[in-house]
Formats: C-alpha cells, structure tokens, sequence
C-alpha cells in the first residue's frame, strides 16, 4: 500500500489504562517531504510516533514506515528510520563523536566505517570544533544537532523529529530548521510533531492536525488556513471606547462580519479585496478622527484553525511560556 | 549539503554475532564513562576501601569471633560481600538514568539486538566488580589480612562474582521499575539494613535468636560463609543448617535470585514496548 507514500496508518488504536491514546489514528506522508503532526499536549503525538518507530506496540489498525508493517517487521522497519526529539536521547556522558562511533558501531557499520562517519557527520552538522567535548557542555541546539546527526547515521529513509525544538530558545531553534531542511534537500521523509504551530507552517509542505487520538484535518499549511477563511482587516485601537465606532467603520467597508477582541482592543473581519478594503478602512477611521494604534491585514495563523476545527485553542502558548521559564 | 552517503550499508553477519557484537559496544559504552567520569571511579572504589579501613580499624579492635578467631578473617569476606551487595544499587541508578533520559528508547529504535542493552550492562558492572575486588583485597592485605586456602582465593573471587551477577538482574529490574534517579539513591536505605542482618559484621548466634536465624537465611550469609572458608579462615561459622550448608547455598542462593529476578527483569523492559 505504499504507493509513493513513506509513512501510511490506518485506523491506528492505542490504550494506557482503558484510555484511549489514539483512537483510529489516520496518517499519510508522502516520499521527500516534510509531514507535521499537529496538536496539543495529550492528543496523541508522541503515542503516534512512537508505534510508527516500533518503540511501541498497537493495539488495532495498521502502520507501514518505507512499505514495511511495523507490527511484522519491526527490525526491517528500524534499519530505515530515524528517532530524535524528546524521548530518544544522546549520551549525555560521552563526547559528541564517541556518541556518533558508538552509534555507529551498533547500525553495525564496523569500528573504521563507524569513526569515518562520525567525522562526516560531524562535519555536516557544523559541530566539528566541539566533537571531543562533553555532550553535557553541549548547548540546547548543539545537542539537538547532535540527535539528529545520531539519526543520521544510516542515512534512514524515515526520519521522525519528536518535538524537536521544544525548550530552544529562538537561535537554536533556526539551527535545527535548518538542518532539517537541509536533510529534506537529501532525499530523507520526515514526520514532524510539534506542538509550535509556527514549526509546522515552516517545516512542512503537508500538516495532519490531531486531537484526543484522531486526525482532524490533513491539507497543506495555506489549506488550512483557507479554512477559517482567507485574510483578514485588522485594526487596533488605544481606547476601549472607540470599539464601537471601528466595528461601525469595518461593517460598513468589509463583505464578512467583524468581530471583536476587547481585551486587546481588536477589530477584524473577513476581506476579499483586500488592499482596496484595507485602504478604505484606514481612510474612513481617520476622517472619523478615530484614534488608531495599528492596522494591516492578516492571513489567519495556525492557531485560528486550530480554534476553528476542535472549539477550543492549543494549549501550546502556556508551553511555550513554561519553556520560556524553565 | 550533498546527497547522503549510500555506502553506510550494514553489513551481513548471524545473530548471535550481532548479539555479542551489540553487547560488547555497550561495554565499550561503559568504560568509556570511566574514562570520561575518574571522579566515579573514586567513588565506586573509594568507598570499599574506606568500608574495609573503617569497619577493619573502628570495630576490629571490639569485636568478638565466636569459637575464637580472628576479626579480621571474619571481617574482610564480609566486607567484599558487602560490596558485592551493594553492586545492585549502581546497575539500578545507571539503568534509570538510560531509561529516563531515552538512551534505551534510542537503542530500542535501532536495529541492534534489544537484549544486548541489558547484557552489555551486565558485562560492565561484572567487569567494575573485579576492579572492586581486587583493590579491596590488595587493602586488606595491607592491612594485615593473610589468606591462606591456597587456591580457595579463586573459588571465593568466583562466588563473589557470582552474587553480584545475581544481583545485576535486581538492579535492572529496580532500575526500570523507579520513576526516577533520586528515587534509585534512595534503594541505598533498603539496602543497608539487609547488609546489616547478615553475618557479614556479627556472627548470627550472638544476635538475638530470631534475628540470627533472619541473618543467617539472608542469601549474602551464606557467600560471606562460604568465602571464609575458602580463604582458609573459616571463623564465626553456626551450628544450624543454613549455616553447614554455606558453599552449597553461596551456589544456591543467586541461582534461585537469577531465577526469580531475570525473568521479572526482562518482562519489565519488554513492558517498555507497551
């Protein structure tokens, strides 16, 4: 069944303690490129990635990674993938190159071939001036760098990226999208997870949207966004009592109906001709003497749709947050 | 960046070789944290050495053999027993932090042979042990000690080694069992009591009735037992079964741990998978 298709699932089933994980789980990724599986916490990613990579068994439906059934032939599967992220760590003790040799050793590539590698990889992901030190003096993007690299070794078919920039901080994180992009270029399928709906708007072509163990959505990063409706007037003004007059203003102007944010004192709606409206906005608030913070258009993010399609938002700004702090 | 390198091919060879090969990577793995870490080398052979000029200087001088004998024979078996004993709280620790920081999740998604994780742990720590040995034994005799049952020596290395291979299984069971690093440090509160019920300190028949009898049927009695007499010094020895029966059960005793520990130790890491 894999007709061009690195990762297929079907109807996945997974359940910790009568609770379902996944809950006819529905995946495809198409060969060569980025796939994101988008959701909050809990809904399901981790469980999903972590069959598909056989770390896990299932307990229904049916997974195949590079045309080979996870459940059957998990060793087969394993030769050709990938794991990095959160769960699948590197020697926090060894150097960075011992690391990629002892990795090396065990896809059992032989001690000569193991270190060649290692010096390859090293080179590729930019960490050769650190390769005889310590991961634990490793930073946050060397270390992910350095998983990834560790992924790399056999040069897998699949690659799946847990999370991988959680906790970075923005520069790291650019390094990593970098790299990724750069294995992309190399031939490498990549399922991404992500709770970061920039990450995914990013990093891939195609995104699966899950919630509560299911897919609720599968289109591209735009398709997505044309869900919720394309672009979108927004103005923002200082003072609360001039709302009523934008919404005024915008309704007159705009084809959709406005709605408003008080808390950050926001007035959008929907536009289709959109400098034109845009324009005209903007020029009728001023004749009104309305005083305006800022205006523009906006294309819906991701986490519009995400509010769109589950009723409730992502959870992934409190996260973020707490990474922040931590 | 170029194309990925097509001549990374693994290459063909049996199982059981892989196994082996798998294994002794891990070992590798192991000492290459020696290497990288001296201080815990200090640590793991600092505190031997420290219990054996201790216990030998602190209670040597106070205690009493019954039957006669000298402390000192009685003591340092036990003292290399302890150590042995106390083995199974590093394999757990190093197990929890693998488990934990998803080192074994990232061999788990490797071609390799899954149980070459577990083994390669073992090898190591049985590799750590004699290095442990050795250099209490070397103490000891610098201390004093003078055992003389020939080539008994070996026969005790042996059962020694033997006990803390049983042990392995525990600390790899424990190890995939506790949530979490801290929560291994805390198995050394266990562990001291049931080090201390034994007759690696005090002979069994100078403690109350039923606390000797507790001692004497602790599996690490009958090692300690077994090995005073194979250096030659057979001191402090009872008078009950357990006691007479001390190189059978230092046989025995881990033979029945393997059985009950290893089987719990390998469904636990293939829990992992669900």
């Amino acid at each position: 069944m894999s007709d061009g298709h690195a990762v297929r699932a079907e109807g996945l089933e997974k359940r910790y303690g009568g609770k379902p994980a996944l809950d006819g789980f529905d995946l495809a990724v198409r060969e060569g490129t980025v796939h994101g599986l988008l959701g909050p916490n809990g809904a399901g990613k981790t469980t999903a990635v972590r069959i598909l990579s056989t770390l896990v068994k299932l307990d229904g439906g049916r997974a195949e990674v590079a045309g080979l059934d996870v459940a059957r032939r998990p060793r087969e599967v394993r030769a050709r993938i990938g794991l990095t992220g959160q769960y699948a760590a590197v020697d926090e003790v060894l150097t960075g190159r011992q690391n990629l040799e002892m990795f090396g050793r065990l896809f059992h590539l032989g001690g000569r071939r193991a270190r060649a590698r290692a010096v390859e990889l090293l080179d590729r992901f930019d960490l050769t001036a650190a390769a005889d030190l310590g991961v634990g003096k490793y930073s946050g993007g060397m270390r992910r760098r350095l998983d990834l690299a560790a992924s790399m070794i056999l040069a897998p078919s699949v690659l799946f990226l847990d999370e991988p920039t959680t906790g970075l901080d923005p520069r790291s994180r650019g390094e990593v999208w970098d790299s990724v992009r750069a294995l992309v270029a190399g031939g490498t399928t990549v399922l991404l997870t992500t709770q970061y709906l920039e990450e995914a708007d990013r990093l891939a072509s195609r995104i699966t949207v899950i919630d509560q163990g299911r897919s609720i959505a599968d289109d591209t990063p735009d398709g997505l966004k044309d869900l919720v409706g394309g672009d979108r007037v927004e103005v923002v003004v200082a003072e609360r009592a001039e709302l009523p007059r934008v919404v005024k203003v915008v309704a007159r102007v705009c084809e959709g109906e406005p709605e408003t944010d008080e808390e950050a004192l926001r007035v959008h709606a929907p536009v289709t001709d959109r400098v034109a409206a845009l324009t005209e906005v903007a020029r009728t608030l001023q004749d009104e003497g309305v005083a305006v913070e800022d205006i523009g258009l906006r294309r819906p993010s991701l986490d519009d749709v995400f509010l769109r399609l589950t009723g409730h938002r992502t959870g992934a700004r409190t996260t973020e947050k707490e990474a922040a702090a931590a | 960046m170029s194309a990925l390198d097509p001549t990374t091919v693994p290459r063909e060879r049996g199982r059981l070789y892989w196994l082996l090969a798998d294994c002794g990577n891990l070992v590798r793995r192991g000492l290459l944290h020696y290497q990288r870490q001296p201080v815990n080398i200090a640590w793991q052979l600092g505190f031997p050495i420290l219990s054996v000029l201790l216990y030998g200087y602190v209670f040597g001088s106070a205690m009493k053999v019954p039957g006669g004998g000298d402390y000192q024979d009685f003591l340092m078996p036990g003292m290399f027993v302890m150590t042995m004993a106390f083995g199974f709280i590093n394999t757990a620790t190093l197990v929890v932090h693998d488990s934990t920081k998803g080192v074994i999740d990232r061999f788990r998604s490797m071609p390799m042979a899954s149980s070459a994780v577990v083994a390669g742990r073992g090898v190591t720590d049985l590799l750590a042990a004699c290095a442990e040995l050795a250099i209490m034994m070397l103490t000891a005799m610098a201390m004093g000690w003078r055992p003389d049952g020939g080539w008994g020596f070996l026969g005790a290395f042996g059962l020694l080694l033997w006990l803390r291979f049983a042990l392995i299984w525990i600390g790899v069971w424990l190890g995939l069992l506790v949530p979490n690093p801290e929560a291994a440090g805390g198995l050394f509160a266990v562990a001291f009591p049931l080090t201390m019920i034994s007759s690696i300190f005090v002979a069994p028949q100078l403690m109350p009735d039923w606390l000797g009898w507790v001692a004497a049927w602790n599996p690490i009695s009958s090692t300690a037992a077994a090995a005073r007499e194979l250096f030659g010094t057979p001191v402090g020895g009872g008078d009950s079964w357990i006691e007479r029966h001390a190189l059978l059960m230092a046989v025995g005793w881990p033979v029945i741990l393997t059985a009950v520990f290893l089987p719990l130790a390998v469904r636990r890491f293939q829990r992992l998978s669900r």
